[in-house]
């Protein structure tokens, strides 16, 4: 049985009780939720124009200039060409990446183009300060919010997969591959891939995603040498704070598609509001029939 | 099209004053805590012989075209003397090898570049702490301030040089010219030329805008700040900072002056440069370098 106190049933009265109206989503998740999205937007495109500055990858403790992991640069032609080297192979990505038109309209070289990068021009001492600000601001508000999720029991509640819910994965899956989204009391409730996810980016990625940039910090390396030896070295570290990076982007797309196809309205409005609407599964068979208590 | 205008207002937040003062609290804050999480003796990591990298990239001004100091280099620096004075008791000078006659500190230390990139050298030079405990500072000092013999092109630098990607053109201090351009540019840039107009009388026509650095005494006197004359075993050449360059390891690399001329002790350095305790700095650069 879900927990009841976290629903409200509608007035009893014919079509409307076909939805059950839910309360979802409590204040410090919404406000964490959202001050967590500006953040993660922040840190990205600020990350970019720090990336910017020397948009070139390497594994361990130094770089090693002629052989990046990745780079990205400009042909000396006239308009430049962007090339973008990885492992070794080179790929054509003008406008894109290595060159692109900067806010001037002129062709600029830079790694990732001006439309994605805060600030728009290269400006690295302007892009270290949003990030550092905003990483501060995405720490406390991560430590609010699992503080909170902690001692409410949210955590556990929303992220930890029932037994049940394991036992179903199979099934889960499918349901998420042909975009058939859970409905009634299911829909209460986030499902097994929907938990597994939210655990992997809360207590895998972004994790590694602080520690990846802490190791970074010449100072932070002197006062804690193991973030070395867990990243071996300090490039490794950027390399993987760029790949992390590029995961939660990936994960925000997927996420911000689900939440368009599931339903973006009650989406929208259970993040804004915390009320959730959920439809009443009914059977195809039954539709035509009376509805039923 | 609302990305566009999003991107546009957060380029106009990042100008105005009060939020840039905002953003800067986080700058603020590494140092804070960054302060709580390493003692005065916390070391930076050190590396053996096999890590060093076979080039160590020069950065920032590689060759300085200032003609004194041009002279020094041709004479392999035998008339060169570091001045250290200032808030000290006993002021002096010291040739090189004078320099090199002191207790010595070789590390081999990572150097980690404000752009991204990392490089490992051997380094062996002079503890700071080593001249300024000979010097015995006054109780009213609190930095140490560097100065460079290498001028910056300030031509480039003012307007901004976004186009200046050539590492030869760009001034010292391990930096990129990506760093030239940024948010605190206008207002550093009315500062300095404030600061130029008053020293054009001094300078006699010139506007010699050198590089400088500062520290405040817990990295001055940190057991693995030197003043290195070696790299990798030999003297140091000058694309990395001949006759003598600072090393503040747990600092990115902005902070290792190279072309060390003299060791200033200061009470404050509002009125050197543009006030913001270095070249860097001045152009709108942390003024900590941990991080």
């Amino acid at each position: 049985m879900a927990r009841t106190y976290l629903t409200r049933s509608a007035p009893e009265i014919g079509e409307v009780e076909r939805r059950r109206w839910m309360f979802r989503h409590p204040v410090v998740i919404r406000i964490t939720h959202w001050v967590n999205a500006v953040c993660l937007l922040v840190l990205l495109m600020s990350g970019l124009q720090i990336f910017n500055a020397h948009p070139a990858l390497y594994w361990g403790n130094v770089s090693t200039f002629d052989t990046p992991l990745m780079a990205m640069s400009s042909t000396e032609d006239y308009p430049p060409r962007g090339v973008t080297t990885v492992f070794g192979h080179a790929f054509e990505t003008t406008g894109w990446l290595g060159s692109s038109t900067g806010s001037n309209g002129e062709p600029a070289d830079r790694g990732f183009p001006a439309w994605t990068t805060l600030p728009s021009d290269q400006d690295l001492t302007g892009g270290r300060s949003w990030h550092f600000f905003f990483a501060w601001v995405f720490v406390l508000n991560g430590v609010a919010y699992l503080f909170y999720g902690l001692v409410s029991g949210q955590l556990r509640f929303r992220l930890i997969p029932s037994r049940n819910q394991i036992r179903h994965f199979g099934a889960s899956v499918w349901e998420h591959l042909t975009l058939r989204f859970p409905q009634g009391v299911e829909a209460k409730r986030y499902n097994v891939i929907q938990k597994l996810s939210y655990l992997v980016v809360l207590f895998v990625l972004l994790p590694v995603q602080v520690l990846a940039g802490l190791a970074m910090s010449p100072a932070m390396d002197a006062a804690f040498p193991f973030l070395l030896t867990l990243f071996d070295g300090r490039q490794s570290a950027r390399t993987v704070h760029f790949v992390v990076a590029a995961m939660l982007v990936l994960f925000v797309i997927v996420h911000v598609a689900l939440v368009l196809l599931s339903g973006f309205w009650n989406n929208m409005r259970g993040m804004l509001t915390g009320w959730f609407v959920i439809e009443r599964k009914v059977e195809p068979s039954a539709i035509t029939e009376e509805p039923r208590a | 099209m609302a990305a566009a205008a999003m991107l546009g207002g957060c380029d106009r937040l990042g100008n105005a004053e009060w939020f840039r003062r905002t953003l800067k609290t986080g700058e603020d804050a590494n140092l804070f805590v960054q302060r709580l999480l390493l003692t005065d003796r916390t070391l930076a990591p050190e590396f053996t012989e096999a890590d060093i990298s076979p080039w160590f990239k020069p950065n920032g001004t590689e060759d300085p075209p200032d003609k004194d100091y041009k002279a020094l280099a041709k004479g392999k620096f035998a008339k060169y003397h570091l001045e250290v004075g200032g808030l000290v008791e006993a002021p002096f000078k010291l040739s090189l090898s004078d320099l090199r006659k002191l207790p010595a500190r070789t590390q081999i230390t990572r150097h980690d570049c404000v752009e991204g990139w990392s490089a490992i050298g051997k380094w062996t030079g002079v503890p700071l702490s080593e001249l300024l405990n000979r010097a015995k500072l006054k109780p009213q000092a609190r930095y140490v301030v560097f100065h460079c013999a290498d001028t910056m092109d300030q031509g480039s630098l003012l307007e901004g040089g976004g186009d200046v990607e050539d590492a030869d053109e760009v001034p010292a201090g391990n930096a990129n010219p990506s760093m030239t351009k940024q948010s605190g540019g206008d207002e550093s840039r009315k500062d300095f030329g404030g600061q130029q107009a008053t020293e054009d009388d001094a300078a006699s026509g010139g506007t010699p805008v050198r590089f400088y650095e500062s520290t405040d005494l817990v990295d001055a006197f940190h057991p693995q700040t030197i003043l290195a004359y070696d790299m990798n075993g030999q003297a140091l050449p000058v694309s990395n900072g001949a006759p003598l360059r600072l090393r503040v390891e747990r600092n990115l690399g902005y902070k290792q002056a190279k072309y060390v001329m003299r060791i200033e002790v200061v009470e404050s350095f509002a009125n050197i440069g543009a006030g913001k305790g270095g070249y860097w700095e001045d152009q709108g650069y942390a003024w900590y370098a941990g991080i």
